[in-house]
Order: C-alpha cells, then sequence, then structure tokens
C-alpha cells in the first residue's frame, strides 16, 4: 500500500500515464498492422486508406470505449461496496447488468428500438429497476439491510432477469442476431457515437463518484455513527444510487455486459490506496480502465486470427479473483 | 442549567411505543447514567436525544432549540453520540477513525484545516491512544478500541456526549478506565455526559444524576444517593437488593438477593447480621 498522500497522488499520475500508453496499443495492435506515424498522419493527413479508416472508425473508437466503460464498471463495483458495506457487491452480482441488459433487449425485441439514445434510457432504466428491487429485497425483515441477505436477493434477480432475457431471445432469432455479441460483452464494433451519446451520463456520474469518497468513509462506519456525525445519509445513499445508475446503465449501453470489473478493481485499488473511497475511487477508475484495455488487447490475440469477445477474457482473470474475495469474506 | 429537554416525547418502533410522553431534562454540565432493565428503553431515549430516532410524538430540545428543526451538521456540533459495540471497517487506522471526528466541520469547499488537526490531536492525547494512531483499529484490545472510539467523538469537539453503554465487553479494570476518563472530561471541561449503564453501582459511583426507566416512563430521576433504596430497585429491575455504602466512594451500593446461593466462609456470621436487619 502506497503511504503518503503524495505517493498516492503520484500513483495515480503514473496510472493515468499508463492508460494513455494502453490506448495508444489499443489503436496500433490488431489484425491490421498500424503504426505511430499512421496513427498522426490520420489526424493531420487523412488519405482515405484502408488503415486511416480501421484507425478512424474502428480502433479510437474501440481505446476510448475500452478506457471509458472499465473506468465506469469500475467506479460503480466501488460505490457499491461502500454504500451496502459488502466486499462482493458490484454491477454484476446485485443484478444491475442484467437489469439493464433485459431492458435493452426486451426494447429491441418488442418495441423494435435501434436509436441509440433509447438504447442509453432503456439501459439506465433497467439499472435502476433492479437496483431498487435488490435493496428493497435485501432490506426485508426486521434486522434490515445486511450483507448476506443483499447478496442473495441480488444473485437472484440478477439470475431472474438473465434468463427472462434469454427466454426473449429463445423466442426471436433475428433479435438474437443483433444482440448476442453485444450480449456477450465487446467494446468492438461500436462507433464513436454511441459512446457520445453516453457520455455525458458517464461524466456526472464519474463526478459524483469523485465527490462522494470521503462521504461513504464515514458511511461505512454505521448508519447510526454517520448520522450522529451529522450526515444526511439518505442524501449520501441517493447519490450513490444515481452515480451506480448512471455508470453501470451506461457501460451496458455501450458495451453489453461485461462483468468482474466491477467485483475485482475496486480490491485491487485497495491493495494500492488503502481503504479510504477518496482514494480507492479514482485508483478503480484508472485500474479499471487499465483491465479493460488490456483484455480487449489480449482478445485479438487469443485465437488469431479472430477476436475473443472482451467479457470472456475478463471472465477467465474474474473468476478466480472472486472466488479468492467470496472464501476471504467468509472466513471473516 | 440544562443540556437537553424533552416535551411530551413518545417513542417506538412500528405500533409499539417504548416511551410514552416523557418530560425529562438532562442538567449541563453534569454525568447522567440511564439505567434500568432489559428492553425498558434506555438505549432508544439515548438515540432520540440525539435525533437517530423520530419521535412519535412529543420533542427534543437542545439548547432550547427543537433538534428536529435544527440542521444535523450543526447538532453535530454540539451533540456527539457513540453506538453501543460500534464497528470499524477493516483496516481503519486510529487516526483515520479519530479524524472521521471532524466530518461536521467540514463541507466541499472547506478542506482539513489546523483547527481540525488541533482537535485529533487533542483527542489522542487525552485518551492516551497516540502511541497507537498507526496502527488498525481492528488490532487493538477491547480497552483501547474503545478509547479509540471516544476519541473520535471528542474530535467532535461538542459539549454533550452520549454513549451507549460505553464498557460493554471490558473486564472490570478498563471499565473503571473507561469511566475515570468520562469523569475527567466532565470534571476538567465541564462537558455533559449522558450514558446508558448496565452496571448499577458503577452508575452510582460515576453519575451525578441517575434516571431511573420503566414503564415507559421515568421512574424515578435525582441524585443516586437520595433516589437509590431497595425498593426503587425492586420497582425497576424486579429485584430484592439491599442498598449499602460503597466502602471506597460512598455511593450507594446494591447487592441482589439470589435464589441459590448459600451464606458459607468465615464471614458468615456477619452476613447473617446484616441480613437479620
Amino acid at each position: 500500500m502506497l503511504k503518503s498522500n503524495a505517493l498516492k497522488g503520484l500513483g495515480l499520475i503514473i496510472g493515468l500515464v499508463i492508460v494513455l500508453i494502453l490506448m495508444w496499443a489499443s489503436v496500433l495492435y490488431g489484425y491490421t498492422d498500424i503504426t505511430s506515424q499512421m496513427i498522426i498522419d490520420s489526424f493531420t493527413n487523412f488519405d482515405e486508406s484502408n488503415e486511416h479508416y480501421i484507425i478512424q472508425d474502428n480502433r479510437i473508437p474501440r481505446s476510448l470505449i475500452a478506457a471509458a466503460v472499465g473506468a465506469s464498471l469500475a467506479i460503480a463495483g466501488a460505490i457499491m461496496q461502500g454504500l451496502t458495506n459488502n466486499p462482493l457487491a458490484s454491477p454484476t452480482i446485485f443484478g444491475v447488468n442484467a437489469g439493464a441488459s433485459f431492458f435493452v433487449v426486451f426494447g429491441v425485441t418488442f418495441l423494435g428500438i435501434t436509436s441509440l439514445q433509447s438504447f442509453a434510457w432503456l439501459a439506465f432504466a433497467g439499472a435502476a429497476v433492479a437496483s431498487v428491487t435488490v435493496y428493497l429485497l435485501g432490506s426485508l425483515g426486521s434486522d434490515g439491510l445486511t450483507p448476506i441477505k443483499i447478496t442473495l436477493a441480488g444473485a437472484a434477480i440478477a439470475a431472474l432477469f438473465s434468463s427472462m432475457t434469454q427466454g426473449m431471445l429463445a423466442m426471436n432469432e433475428t433479435a438474437l442476431e443483433q444482440v448476442l455479441f453485444w450480449l456477450t460483452g465487446s467494446v468492438q464494433g461500436r462507433s464513436l457515437e454511441i459512446l457520445m451519446s453516453v457520455l455525458p451520463y458517464l461524466i456526472v456520474g464519474w463526478f459524483v463518484a469523485l465527490l462522494l469518497g470521503k462521504h461513504l468513509n464515514v458511511l461505512v462506519m454505521g448508519e447510526e455513527l454517520a448520522k450522529g456525525l451529522g450526515q444526511k445519509t439518505y442524501l449520501i445513499k441517493l447519490a450513490g444510487a444515481l452515480a451506480v445508475v448512471l455508470l453501470s446503465g451506461g457501460a451496458v449501453a455501450i458495451a453489453g455486459p461485461i462483468g468482474f470489473i466491477g467485483i475485482v478493481i475496486p480490491h485491487i485499488a485497495r491493495w494500492f490506496a488503502g481503504i479510504s473511497y477518496s482514494w480507492v475511487i479514482p485508483y478503480s477508475a484508472i485500474i479499471g480502465a487499465m483491465l479493460l484495455l488490456l483484455a480487449d488487447i489480449a482478445a485479438r490475440y487469443v485465437i488469431y486470427p479472430q477476436e475473443a469477445p472482451v467479457g470472456v477474457m475478463i471472465a477467465l482473470v474474474g473468476v478466480p479473483f472472486f472466488i479468492y474475495i467470496a472464501r476471504r469474506g467468509i472466513n471473516e | 442549567m440544562k443540556a437537553i429537554q424533552t416535551e411530551q416525547l413518545s417513542l417506538g418502533y412500528k405500533d409499539e411505543l417504548v416511551i410514552e410522553e416523557l418530560d425529562l431534562t438532562i442538567p449541563k454540565g453534569e454525568i447522567t447514567a440511564f439505567i434500568g432493565s432489559n428492553g425498558c428503553g434506555k438505549s432508544t431515549l439515548l438515540k432520540s436525544l440525539a435525533r437517530l430516532l423520530k419521535p412519535k410524538d412529543g420533542s427534543v430540545e437542545l439548547a432550547g432549540k427543537d433538534i428536529d428543526k435544527t440542521s444535523t451538521k450543526e447538532i453535530a456540533r454540539q451533540l456527539a453520540i457513540m453506538p453501543q459495540s460500534p464497528q470499524a471497517p477493516e483496516g481503519l487506522t486510529v487516526l483515520q477513525l479519530v479524524k472521521q471526528g471532524r466530518y461536521p466541520y467540514q463541507s466541499w469547499y472547506k478542506q482539513w484545516s489546523e483547527e481540525d488537526e488541533d482537535a485529533v490531536q487533542y483527542a489522542l492525547d487525552v485518551t492516551g491512544i497516540k502511541e497507537f494512531e498507526d496502527r488498525t483499529v481492528d488490532s487493538l484490545s477491547g480497552g483501547q478500541r474503545q478509547r479509540a472510539w471516544i476519541a473520535m467523538t471528542l474530535a467532535q469537539d461538542t459539549d454533550i456526549i452520549l454513549l451507549d453503554e460505553p464498557t460493554t465487553f471490558l473486564d472490570l479494570t478498563h471499565q473503571i478506565d473507561i469511566l475515570d476518563l468520562l469523569s475527567e472530561l466532565n470534571e476538567q471541561e465541564g462537558r455533559t455526559i449522558v450514558m446508558v449503564l448496565h452496571d448499577l453501582n458503577l452508575a452510582c459511583r460515576y453519575a451525578d444524576h441517575i434516571v431511573a426507566i420503566q414503564g415507559k416512563s421515568v421512574f424515578e430521576q435525582g441524585d443516586p444517593d437520595e433516589i437509590i433504596t431497595p425498593q426503587l430497585i425492586h420497582s425497576v429491575f424486579g429485584l430484592q437488593c439491599q442498598v449499602t455504602c460503597d466502602p471506597i466512594c460512598g455511593s450507594p451500593m446494591c447487592i441482589p438477593y439470589s435464589r441459590q446461593r448459600q451464606v458459607k466462609g468465615a464471614n458468615r456470621y456477619a452476613a447473617q447480621q446484616v441480613q437479620a436487619n
């Protein structure tokens, strides 16, 4: 763990530089050979060559999307872990991503929706419905919200939404073709337009998240203690829930449900930054972006010349880590 | 002088009332202890005084102002509450914990100030945990941990401190240690202290003012020397006892009868004399 604030700040800057390098690498590497000179030329001197089109229409959107989605999912996970005081909390485990996906698929199959803007709103609505349902189910009973109840509620809601999504797709083959690649989670083949239509919401989410850090530090000590210190706990929870819905809903709208980033990254962030959410949140953003960029680059080579969906790549890394955290959580 | 006052206060959960139409005054600059049997509502009452529980009816006044109409941050600068057996997140250091006490003084534009730093250093010094400031809270012993939590409430720099059973789970040595610390804070700095205490004899020893709660209201309140009698203990706790004098502090001391235990040993004669009286 980095001890002083100066070191932590320095770590963030180094992380940011690594993210930028990875974003550059994400444009460089893949089936088509690209050089750094070509990237610069594609901006300054666009010559309508195949390479320049690939850079501008494919690789650059892909690189920006991977960074934005990775950061957003990781921040959403960190906030959820703070709000529920539960190390297993994340958009996937608590069914938020499944809810967002269900709404999007529902819109595609039954409402014939194709516009990107409505895609985003469906995903936000789905994320919100799932969050509220899980929160209410987890709070049932006299002992209020407990980590175990909310995890069970999340698992149940995630399973419910996923199976309903699968049911809809089984009934409708054309819709299946449209959304299958999206459903496995991928940052490839998305236009810059999708990112741009969702980006304003993501930025609001990032901003709220950065302001929430020190308030979450107080909230994790317990609701009564936080109230005693003069915190309006309902306001903090509401702001946190809003950020989670915007970030995970937005990420799902762009890339489909990508799991494990939300649960794994905040824990890695804590290794570097300690337990204060003022640091955990920005570190999650940086490391989340790094992981998704790396996984997306790796996805181009594992079954070369074909590409693996990045969601699958992340899961390969995420599953062992998840088991590790779950076991540690149970032992304590 | 009054620190806190309740008017026709009714408290409860769902449909069940725990406290009914209570008028209570907490004297300023004194140590007040709430006593009563399990589930009598003393913790509930303490929470409501700190606006953690909304009254069903009636009001709580802090410095003459209804707490329901005062901003929660403003209250946090006048009154601190330490819940029963609070839990620190894993890995939180003592210094980080104590710093949280400054939360009510911060806002998005006002960051850490010299005043905040002074308050934290003072709290660490006065509770004697300065040497542990870099240790994590979960690595401390029970007594040290309780001191760390008290340090956090002290960093809040309030005239009134409420504590819900600050000595639970501590051995006798550390119970005395914590109560001595609170007593010093009261005597040297004039802080008003209100606490829920289970141990009657320690309550009598340390409190200036005892509030005995029974039957959804205050059964009796006042100076322990005047109000603690076998009749009161029987009415409040349903326990037969004798009240004698604490040989060290002179405060009332309750010694309960029991159904089973037989008098034995060298002190039998003396004990029988006492019983005969």
